[in-house]
């Protein structure tokens, strides 16, 4: 019996900057066909992941392998196999969107014939055919990022790793890149990973890893991380929620987790639960909410802080 | 038809040049007011005794060592971007893409040398203020040996761009070993009449002999008026710099990116 090939393997991963622990014993799998998310605040460890997974960084302990291929051993085959799009677009403003890709095209070595027919097919995919001609540094920074995305995507490779897309865009520029990696899933059945410290980002890969400190700290589907915090959540604000969560665990069957300045309940009916906090503890809530669990509520639950507050604990 | 890095690399380097005013202002602008500067206001102070009983004005002294100066500042101009593209840009992309390292390094060192030939052929028209009309020979001779001074420079440049953390680093380093290099090379004045150390030093670094050559070359097929290291000599030190230059830069460029947290 074969092992299937995964386009991303890693067992064990660590890295070190000198004391500072940057990746701490990371272990995923990706399969193939997949939209994968890594979810994680700036300081996750989501950039030195991407560095380590282009073979641009030596990881200083543990395993990975891409397509079967250890990248400090087989770094060649790893990039042809890999298209990566940086935080920061890999274009010279001063040429134009053609003169952009023909260079890196003769970096991948393609065949003229290859360049051309990867042209055809990838500028309609993110609506630049008009755009060739044109100066990077004159289009608007949506557009710089899908032609980057071409750039990328130039040598057909079937994984591509994507570093924060979102970061810099409108709404509406998110939007159409958005769809334009879901173009470039169905017609090319690339894989993706994505890594993100946007909730609305990761809702939309269908499996996910959320990165804390360098470490994961939980991976499934966005769906089945929401369920497993339960059908819905009851967070409650006060002045004092260590107090608060002590006296709702005594009292009460539930299990409680204090984040912030907040309480967070999980238990099978929020309404009931709230109501039996109200009678006991009435007077501490200065607000309650109940909803449905975010991803960011997720995060919450996994990490004790929040997606956007500091990922370093407060000493 | 399979599409090359390296010449896809250089003409990025041209037209990337071409299209930065600035950077083309600056690039000719600036070794042009630093002969001229010297030169003129030289001229009266300084003329140069030569065996032959002629006098040597200081402009047609300095022009060689001018030729050197314009390889030193577009070898820093072009190789100046790789200290930032390596973490961010283009450069961080092309380091992920199965490209070799030394067409990498080759690509760039030789833009930067066509750049550099390209402004010596302009310098070539302002000879004639210099008193000396070269040979047509001896100024093919002279863009041969100045693009080979500059693909060594060029390759330094990679060198030490892929160490630096910072453009202000990068820029301290170059100017700490390039300015020394070039003043020290008998460009600027002649090795005879310098103290005993100066003249060692001179002797042992390799830029004099791009410098000797390129004069050999002004005054070829005749002697050149001062005394000039065997045109042989000459050339093989500038052949060997660069040679090892370009080995350098692309050992250092195969190693992985330096991480600075």
């Amino acid at each position: 019996m074969s092992m299937p090939v995964h386009p991303i393997h890693i067992d064990q991963l660590t890295h070190r900057y000198g004391s500072l622990t940057a990746l701490d014993n990371i272990s995923l799998t990706v399969p193939k066909g997949a939209f994968y998310g890594l979810l994680g605040p700036n300081g996750s460890g989501k950039t030195t992941l991407f560095r380590i997974l282009s073979t641009l960084l030596n990881p200083s302990e543990g395993a990975v392998r891409i397509f079967g291929a250890d990248p400090r051993t087989y770094p060649a085959s790893v990039r042809q196999h890999t298209g990566v799009v940086f935080q920061s677009a890999a274009l010279d403003g001063e040429l134009t969107v053609q003169e952009n890709l023909r260079t890196h095209a003769a970096l991948y070595g393609l065949r003229r014939s290859t360049f051309r027919e990867r042209l055809a097919r990838l500028l309609p995919l993110f609506g630049l055919e008009e755009r060739l001609h044109e100066r990077t540094e004159r289009l608007s920074g949506g557009l710089k990022r899908r032609v980057d995305l071409v750039r990328g995507l130039l040598h057909a490779p079937p994984l591509l790793l994507l570093d924060e897309p979102a970061i810099g865009l409108d709404p509406a520029a998110r939007q159409a890149f958005r769809e334009a990696i879901d173009r470039l899933r169905r017609q090319e059945g690339t894989t993706i990973v994505l890594a993100t410290h946007l909730m609305e980002e990761a809702d939309r890969c269908n499996q996910l890893a959320i990165l804390d400190r360098g470490r994961v700290v939980a991976h499934d589907t966005p769906d089945a991380l929401k369920q497993a915090i339960g059908e819905e959540t009851l967070w409650i604000e006060c002045d004092d929620p260590q107090d608060l969560a002590e006296r709702i665990a005594k009292q009460l069957d539930v299990s409680t987790q204090v984040i912030g300045l907040r309480v967070q309940l999980s238990g099978p009916n929020a309404h009931d639960m709230l109501s039996r906090v109200y009678e006991t503890a009435g007077d501490a809530i200065r607000s309650a909410t109940i909803r449905r669990p975010t991803l960011e509520d997720v995060f919450m639950v996994h990490t004790g802080h929040g997606l956007h507050e500091n990922g370093r604990p407060v000493s | 038809m399979k599409m090359h890095a390296v010449p896809a690399l250089w003409r990025r380097e041209m037209v990337k040049f071409v299209r930065d005013a600035n950077r083309v202002a600056g690039a000719v602008l600036q070794p042009l007011a630093v002969w001229l500067l010297l030169g003129f206001g030289f001229r009266d102070s300084f003329s140069l005794p030569t065996p032959a009983g002629m006098d040597m004005p200081y402009l047609e002294f300095l022009f060689p060592g001018m030729m050197a100066l314009v390889a030193l500042f577009t070898s820093i101009f072009s190789t100046i971007s790789i200290v930032e593209e390596r973490h961010s840009g283009f450069l961080q992309a092309a380091l992920a893409t199965p490209v070799r390292r030394s067409s990498l390094v080759l690509g760039s060192a030789l833009g930067s040398t066509t750049l550099a030939v390209g402004q010596g052929l302009l310098f070539f028209a302002l000879i004639p203020l210099t008193g000396h009309v070269p040979s047509l020979p001896g100024l093919a001779l002279m863009a041969g040996i100045l693009a080979l001074v500059a693909l060594g420079f060029a390759a330094l440049g990679v060198v030490v761009a892929w160490r630096s953390r910072t453009t202000r680093g990068f820029h301290a380093v170059m100017n700490l070993c390039l300015i020394p290099l070039w003043v020290l090379s008998g460009a600027f004045f002649p090795a005879e009449g310098a103290p005993g150390v100066l003249q060692w030093a001179i002797r042992l670094n390799p830029v004099s002999y791009g410098v000797d050559a390129l004069r050999t070359a002004m005054y070829w097929p005749q002697n050149p008026p001062i005394d000039a290291s065997s045109f042989a000599l000459s050339l093989a030190v500038t052949g060997l710099f660069a040679a090892v230059m370009l080995i350098l830069a692309t050992r250092t460029a195969r190693k992985p990116v330096r991480e600075f947290r």
